[in-house]
């Protein structure tokens, strides 16, 4: 183990080639002047032009990424007091029972709980649309937060907190200055799983959307029947550049942050 | 700890589960129990355990273990390479990312990389194999479900890594076992909670895909998923369908409670 | 913590920037104040120029959505949660809406336009004196095959399917009543035989089918038909006429045997608001000049016997999307077989695409 191999880099090249083979896939055809996804014909910018002349498309793009951001970042919140609440839960069945309730959601079926769902919001008297995909995908959102902090909770040691209070710390001490801090990155991979799920759902929002309001992967369904047309790829090449860039962006600050921040422990 | 403090912790959560987990069970339970007409029956079991669902069953069951091991044995090796990079965070959001391209488009994308003359197929024969039919066979349906999951299986699984200490390691190493000993006996253990969320992130959804099994196995995988779709969408039994899903849920909780008494016997 | 607080305040900062954004962007639409249409159809069923000329004509704002199956409209109609104004169900659908209740009448006199329907197409059995509902397009089931790929073979018949030729290179569409009807068809049965022993018969019929099917799916038929990926498809003759569209040297049959004829109509569901511009629009898209527009847009057939006048003459004669009334006469429509009929259709169904090869 001490020598370094080649195999994991072949390994992990292997792996991320094969993930993004799709997607260059996509975006390759997106400057096909042919109109398909096969027999590249010629290059063009054509389904470019295309897309920014499309302002329903603009708009429902806005909501996905709107719809992303807000449910993901409140059941993050959600999910993070949810976790916490398990781990202080002092009765062993209370725990299991919250940790099976918890679950049921990641198991059941999208059609299911969209379904169930929009009873839900029709008893409740929510006009569907906006409110009622947003609160849909917090709630489906929640489950997958707590799988991802409960581990790191879990590994965090009593002792640690026992230690911090001994030192006087009171409860929101120990929360914001000791549980928070060692926990982050399960909350930050929490968010991020809460955004993918957000940003794939299409049988939930399909169910509890209303009154015009779309998000991208329920258009994209409609658009099928015809054959996916190509400005759909031009759309995905760029918010996947737009990503790509937002995602190098915050590795380049939390690097500089995460230096100075460690130059300064280190003292 | 005081009382004020864990009902902050639980009230939003608990009432998150009763809105939208304990409500949605009760409506799938309820229908469950009612005929095309709303006569009340127990029909809709009866039928559940009939040769004919019993078969798709246990094909669901055989496809989502074949799906879940092949994601773990695919994903824990590329999430013990990327905590030993220097970019180990980076490495991660690529992994991630490609999830936020919409599903349907990346399905779309296989379509025309599986195809007679795709790219999958050129490799192929260049190669010296020569083209196969890769579109609608089993092959394909496992390949892009676990490409779907990978991601639900590397997070957890690389949390659990990167919080190992690697003196654990060392010591191992130092008192004579070898490589392999040393993450049967040490890494291996240390990480199964990881390890147990990704199963659990990727089994169970496995168990209920539907959207792949026609785009991509040609409706020649019929999973219990699948089956659900067409009662609440096509049939309109949703009785049958709800029967469906309380046998899933069902199968949930007991896996839930399982792996639950198992951890405190380790304990 | 504070990281994660910055973090989070910024996720919800970026996050209302975006809706900030978006009310910019509708801002000049909400002006049309209470006058909106929400209309409800299939996926790309409509030229969206002819929406944007409606709103332009008549100052309503159109809100459109679409479906992919009659069952998931009915759903969302049922449970009322959007204020739809327009629907576009196929007949069956339209039979089981009228007896739950879920459609309200026309008022003929606001759709001076209806005259230029071909009465061939009014007054059907699924909705006499056309109550609830008015013809939108139609056509028929039939198989599309690849000339090149068949090298010369032809298809007549549902039987000629099973020829162990076809190995693996039928596309089939995912419906159960299309799919079960070619069984029953293929053995002489009527498409609505509610004969439990005659069912039971297809199905077996159509396992043996199984080796000679790649793939059971839906719109993407058209996809796999255009790129040469299997030499046959079962298809609706509108998706069938957009793949002759793209691609040469394919063929169209309405097998001998019998098949499925079917027409899709707007209807004014329960729950519109806004029944006079509901009116306004049915009565637009049956003006000949709106109606073959969309049908040149669409591809497939209108029932709107005056826009045939607007429309090339080479679509108009071809007798494979625009068949004679003798040539329709031994297809038959779907009828509403009541919902334990179609949950048995439906499980032999789900049967079939579980036998494997």
């Amino acid at each position: 183990m001490k020598k370094k191999s080649v195999w994991p880099r072949v390994y992990l090249a292997f792996i991320f080639i094969v993930l993004y083979a799709p997607i260059f896939y996509l975006m390759f055809y997106s400057f096909n002047s042919g109109g398909t996804m096969n027999n590249f014909e010629g290059f063009t910018l054509e389904w470019y032009k295309e897309l920014f002349g499309d302002k329903r498309l603009l708009i429902i793009v806005l909501n996905t990424i709107i719809i992303a951001l807000l449910s993901s970042a409140i059941s993050t919140i959600i999910g993070v007091l949810g976790a916490l609440a398990i781990v202080y839960m002092r009765k062993k069945t209370a725990k299991q029972a919250l940790l099976s309730f918890n679950n049921v959601l990641i198991v059941s079926p999208d059609v299911i709980i969209g379904a169930s769902f929009l009873i839900l919001f029709t008893m409740a008297g929510i006009k569907l649309g906006f409110t009622s995909v947003l609160l849909s995908h917090i709630a489906f959102s929640i489950p997958i937060v707590v799988i991802m902090v409960l581990p790191k909770l879990q590994e965090m040691s009593s002792s640690l907190i026992d230690a911090a209070r001994d030192l006087g710390a009171g409860h929101w001490d120990v929360l914001s200055k000791v549980v928070l801090p060692y926990i982050s990155p399960g909350v930050f991979a929490g968010f991020f799983m809460a955004l993918t799920y957000s940003l794939d759902d299409f049988a939930v929002t399909f169910f509890v959307t209303g009154n015009g309001f779309s998000t991208l992967s329920v258009e994209i369904y409609s658009l099928a029947r015809r054959g996916i047309s190509l400005n759909i790829n031009a759309l995905s090449t760029l918010l996947f550049l737009f990503t790509i860039i937002l995602v190098a962006g915050y590795y380049f600050i939390m690097q500089r942050n995460s230096r100075s921040a460690g130059a300064g422990v280190q003292k | 700890m005081n009382n004020k403090a864990r009902w902050f912790y639980l009230l939003p959560y608990v009432l998150w589960i009763g809105l939208f987990v304990i409500t949605p069970i009760l409506l799938v339970v309820y229908y469950s129990f009612f005929d095309l007409h709303g006569n009340f029956t127990l029909a809709n079991y009866e039928k559940l355990f009939t040769f004919v669902y019993m078969k798709m069953i246990a094909s669901s069951f055989w496809y989502a273990f074949l799906i879940t091991a092949f994601c773990l044995i695919i994903a824990y090796p590329a999430a013990y390479f990327i905590t030993k990079t220097k970019y180990k965070q980076l490495l991660l959001l690529l992994v991630i990312l490609p999830s936020w391209i919409n599903l349907l488009l990346k399905a779309y994308a296989f379509l025309g990389i599986f195809s007679t003359d795709g790219a999958a197929n050129n490799f192929l024969e260049a190669v010296g194999i020569g083209a196969q039919q890769i579109l609608f066979t089993d092959f394909s349906f496992v390949f892009v479900s676990v490409y779907i999951f990978i991601p639900f299986m590397l997070l957890p699984i690389f949390n659990a890594l990167d919080k190992l200490n690697p003196a654990l390691i060392d010591a191992s190493r130092d008192l004579g076992a070898s490589a392999w000993t040393t993450f049967r006996k040490v890494v291996f253990p240390l990480t199964l909670s990881g390890v147990k969320s990704g199963v659990q992130a990727v089994f169970i959804p496995a168990l209920s895909l539907f959207m792949i099994t026609r785009l991509i196995a040609g409706n020649r995988v019929i999973t219990l998923g699948t089956a659900i779709e067409q009662h609440f969408l096509v049939t309109q039994d949703w009785g049958m369908g709800s029967a469906i899903a309380v046998f899933l849920i069902i199968t949930m909780v007991v896996i839930m409670i399982v792996t639950g008494t198992r951890k405190r016997g380790v304990q | 913590m504070n990281k994660l607080i910055r973090a989070f305040a910024a996720v919800f900062a970026i996050a209302f920037l975006l809706m900030y954004a978006v009310s910019v962007l509708n801002g000049p639409e909400q002006k049309a104040g209470g006058n909106v249409l929400t209309i409800y159809n299939w996926g790309d069923y409509i030229d969206p120029e002819l929406i944007h000329r409606f709103e332009k004509e008549t100052g309503v704002k159109v809100i459109y959505e679409t479906f992919d199956s009659n069952e998931a409209m009915m759903t969302k109609i049922e449970q009322g949660g959007t204020a739809y104004d327009i629907a576009v169900p196929s007949e069956y659908a339209i039979d089981k809406m009228k007896k739950a209740n879920q459609l309200l009448p026309l008022d003929h006199s606001q759709l001076p336009n209806l005259k230029y329907i071909d009465q061939r197409f009014m007054d059907l059995p699924f909705d006499h004196d056309n109550q609830y509902s008015i013809p939108y397009f139609w056509g028929t089931v039939g198989i599309i095959y690849n000339k090149d790929l068949m090298k010369g073979k032809e298809i007549k018949a549902w039987n000629d399917l099973w020829s162990p030729e076809l190995r693996n290179n039928i596309l089939l569409v995912d419906g159960a009543r299309e799919v079960m009807g070619m069984g029953l068809n293929s053995l002489r049965y009527s498409l609505n035989d509610t004969n439990k022993q005659h069912l039971i018969e297809a199905k077996e019929k159509l396992d043996q089918l199984t080796p000679n099917i790649k793939a059971i799916i839906g719109d993407e038929i058209r996809l796999l038909m255009e790129n040469d990926e299997a030499a046959i498809g079962v298809v609706w003759s509108g998706t069938a006429s957009e793949i002759m569209w793209e691609k040469d040297n394919l063929e169209y049959v309405v097998p001998e045997e019998g098949s499925n004829l079917w027409f899709d109509n707007m209807v004014i569901p329960k729950t519109a608001k806004n029944i006079k511009a509901a009116h306004q629009f049915i009565n637009f898209m049956l003006d000949p000049k709106v109606a073959a527009q969309n049908a040149e847009y669409v591809g497939y057939s209108t029932p709107n016997q005056k826009a045939l006048e607007y429309m090339p003459k080479d679509v108009v004669n071809d007798q494979r999307f625009y068949p004679s009334p003798e040539q329709t006469e031994h297809l038959e429509v779907y009828e509403n077989l009541g919902a334990d009929m179609l949950a048995y259709y439906n499980e032999l169904y789900l049967e079939f695409k579980m036998h494997k090869k």
